[in-house]
């Protein structure tokens, strides 16, 4: 039996290297942690895909037990799920999420 | 609805006896918090798997009671 919300997922993260689902769009951002996720996306410089999940209550549980992670934001690069805000951070702070985008190929620009 | 720092600590021991938890509240309202939670359960997991062990530990919790927590895991 599909899931059509799975399914909507799926095909989002595989069209678009970059995808966040947030509260909020990227340009109002709805939530704390939306917005911190956008900040650091943003500095890096790497185009992205938000998803408000605020505007789909299916999708908004769906994209939970898609990952079987309990919160939002979720960002994934290339069809792969990278974490919440926290984990963002982290990997902004001590250069992984630069170095997670080279090596799946995903330009992106240091901020100048 | 909110939490009490005391429970969230409980129940992550409870599921990661081993674990060494440390939680601050971020906004005095039982409901954004921060934690370090340090355990052997973590090594060899990545940081995705290392936090959705607490949150399993936290049984269905997070995003419910508890709208914020900001986790820092890692191996002793």
């Amino acid at each position: 039996m599909s899931n059509p919300v799975f399914d909507r997922i799926q095909s989002e993260i595989s069209e678009n290297a970059v995808v966040l689902y947030m509260k909020g769009t990227p340009v109002f951002p709805q939530c704390g942690f939306s917005a911190r996720a956008v900040q650091i996306l943003s500095h890096v410089g790497v185009p992205f895909k938000g998803v408000n999940v605020l505007e789909d209550g299916e999708l908004r549980e769906g994209i939970k037990s898609f990952t079987n992670w309990p919160t939002i934001p979720q960002l994934y690069v290339k069809g792969e799920f990278v974490g919440g805000c926290d984990i963002l951070m982290e990997m902004f702070q001590n250069g992984e999420l630069t170095a997670l985008l080279d090596e799946k190929g995903v330009p992106h620009q240091a901020a100048a | 609805m909110a939490m009490p720092a005391g429970e969230i600590e409980a129940l992550i021991k409870a599921a990661l006896p081993d674990a060494q938890v440390t939680i601050e509240d971020l906004a005095g309202d039982g409901d954004h918090y921060a934690a370090t939670v340090v355990s052997e359960a973590f090594r060899g997991r990545s940081r995705v798997q290392q936090h959705q062990l607490v949150y399993a530990a936290l049984q269905g919790r997070m995003g419910g009671a508890l709208h914020a927590l900001a986790l820092q895991t890692s191996a002793p």
